[in-house]
């Protein structure tokens, strides 16, 4: 009942959408589908975000020792692809207060009145189950189990309880982001071994300085909703110290698989070089032009540049692993 | 709810029962493929 009430208010309020987004139709015999609604309801999966957990998730399926059927690995990427939209799902219908409250995410489609809170709390509820079902069925109980830890973490553990209460919120919570490589690799394997547990490490650090640098240029819209992101409540320079302090964390980290003898020399070279780069990127944020407060007079040029650069590190690095372990076969390990 | 908001609703509500029964056909397959895939592992060809 309450879906088919939300269903319906969400069906008398879309004609009268806004922002002469004129809607695209597929017809046939009396039925149409709006596109526009078709693409609220991928809006809600945060396929943005959905893109680097499968990216990282099918790492963890190449790296692993053990080839699995291919159409049993195209099933457990499906399944992490539609987790990480289920959680986004129910991020939003949770953040739902705040996000009305920032530019950013003021035109998610829940805030916007397009879509009902209840409609996609059941949306994201349905997914995550159906995902973690059809991982258990398709691959193992273990790498099921880890997708639906993933899961409670980011939804009970960031969203619910650190994100409105904590700046070390990203720290803690970016455990969620750092699952899916753990579960690409438990579903080939039906283990968790070293190598899973280091690319968690490298996401694990990765995330802080990653999402700080945008934090610095967005902190306007979290100071407005009352998120108490680092830059709102320990100011801008703290913050660059910050994603200076991760960096240096995260550069030789992502040399552990070699340290460790998982991999070759070629990967050893890449991770030193995509290492170097984000310290110099660090380095740059921390020298930023800023007034006594610390308030950039750059328009946090540096930031941006290291936010960017962030995403291209992770790519570069897991698919250097990738690379080695595929084509090179390097290291000890597998 | 008048007679026209009605028309929509119905016809967005066939719409998205339409999406539905796709989805539910594509796990009927999905399930179809991952069952042979088993099937062939379990059997030693995969």
């Amino acid at each position: 009942m309450g879906a088919d009430a939300a269903m319906s208010k969400s069906a008398v309020q879309d004609p009268a959408k806004g922002g002469g987004d004129a809607p695209l139709r597929l017809s046939g015999s009396g039925t149409t589908l709006d596109l526009s609604e078709v693409r609220d309801w991928i809006a809600l999966l945060k396929p943005r975000v959905m893109s680097l957990v499968v990216f990282t998730g099918l790492i963890g399926l190449l790296v692993a020792p053990v080839r699995l059927h291919p159409t049993l690995a195209l099933t457990a990427v499906l399944c992490i692809a539609v987790a990480a939209g289920a959680a986004g799902a129910i991020n939003m219908w949770y953040d739902r207060d705040i996000d009305a409250r920032m530019r950013r995410t003021a035109n998610r489609p829940i805030p916007a009145g397009r879509i009902t809170p209840e409609a996609a709390l059941g949306f994201g509820v349905t997914l995550a189950v159906a995902s973690v079902v059809v991982m258990a069925l398709a691959t193992n109980w273990l790498a099921a189990g880890v997708l639906a830890l993933s899961i409670a973490f980011y939804v009970f553990v960031y969203t619910m309880w650190l994100k409105r209460r904590t700046p070390q919120n990203i720290v803690i919570g970016g455990a969620a982001g750092a699952f899916p490589p753990v579960v690409g690799w438990a579903a080939a394997t039906g283990t968790v071994g070293l190598e899973p547990l280091l690319l968690f490490a490298i996401i694990f650090a990765w995330t802080p300085p990653h999402f700080w640098a945008l934090s610095l240029y967005a902190h306007q819209d979290y100071a407005r909703a009352g998120v108490p992101m680092l830059p709102v409540v320990a100011g801008a320079r703290e913050t660059r110290r910050q994603i200076l302090l991760y960096t240096l964390l995260l550069a030789p980290l992502g040399l552990s698989p070699w340290l460790l003898g998982l991999t070759g020399p070629a990967y050893a070279v890449v991770a030193a070089l995509l290492g170097a780069g984000f310290l110099y990127q660090a380095w740059r944020v921390l020298r930023d032009e800023q007034d006594a407060e610390g308030r950039s007079l750059t328009r946090d040029a540096p930031a941006r540049r290291c936010f960017r650069y962030s995403l291209l590190y992770l790519a570069v690095l897991f698919a250097a692993l990738a690379a080695d372990r595929l084509a090179l076969g390097g290291g000890a390990a597998g | 709810m008048t007679p026209e908001e009605r028309q929509v609703f119905e016809r967005r509500r066939r719409g998205r029962n339409i999406a539905l029964l796709v989805v539910l056909l594509a796990l009927v397959v999905l399930f179809y493929l991952i069952a042979m895939a088993r099937l062939s592992r379990a059997a030693g060809l995969g």
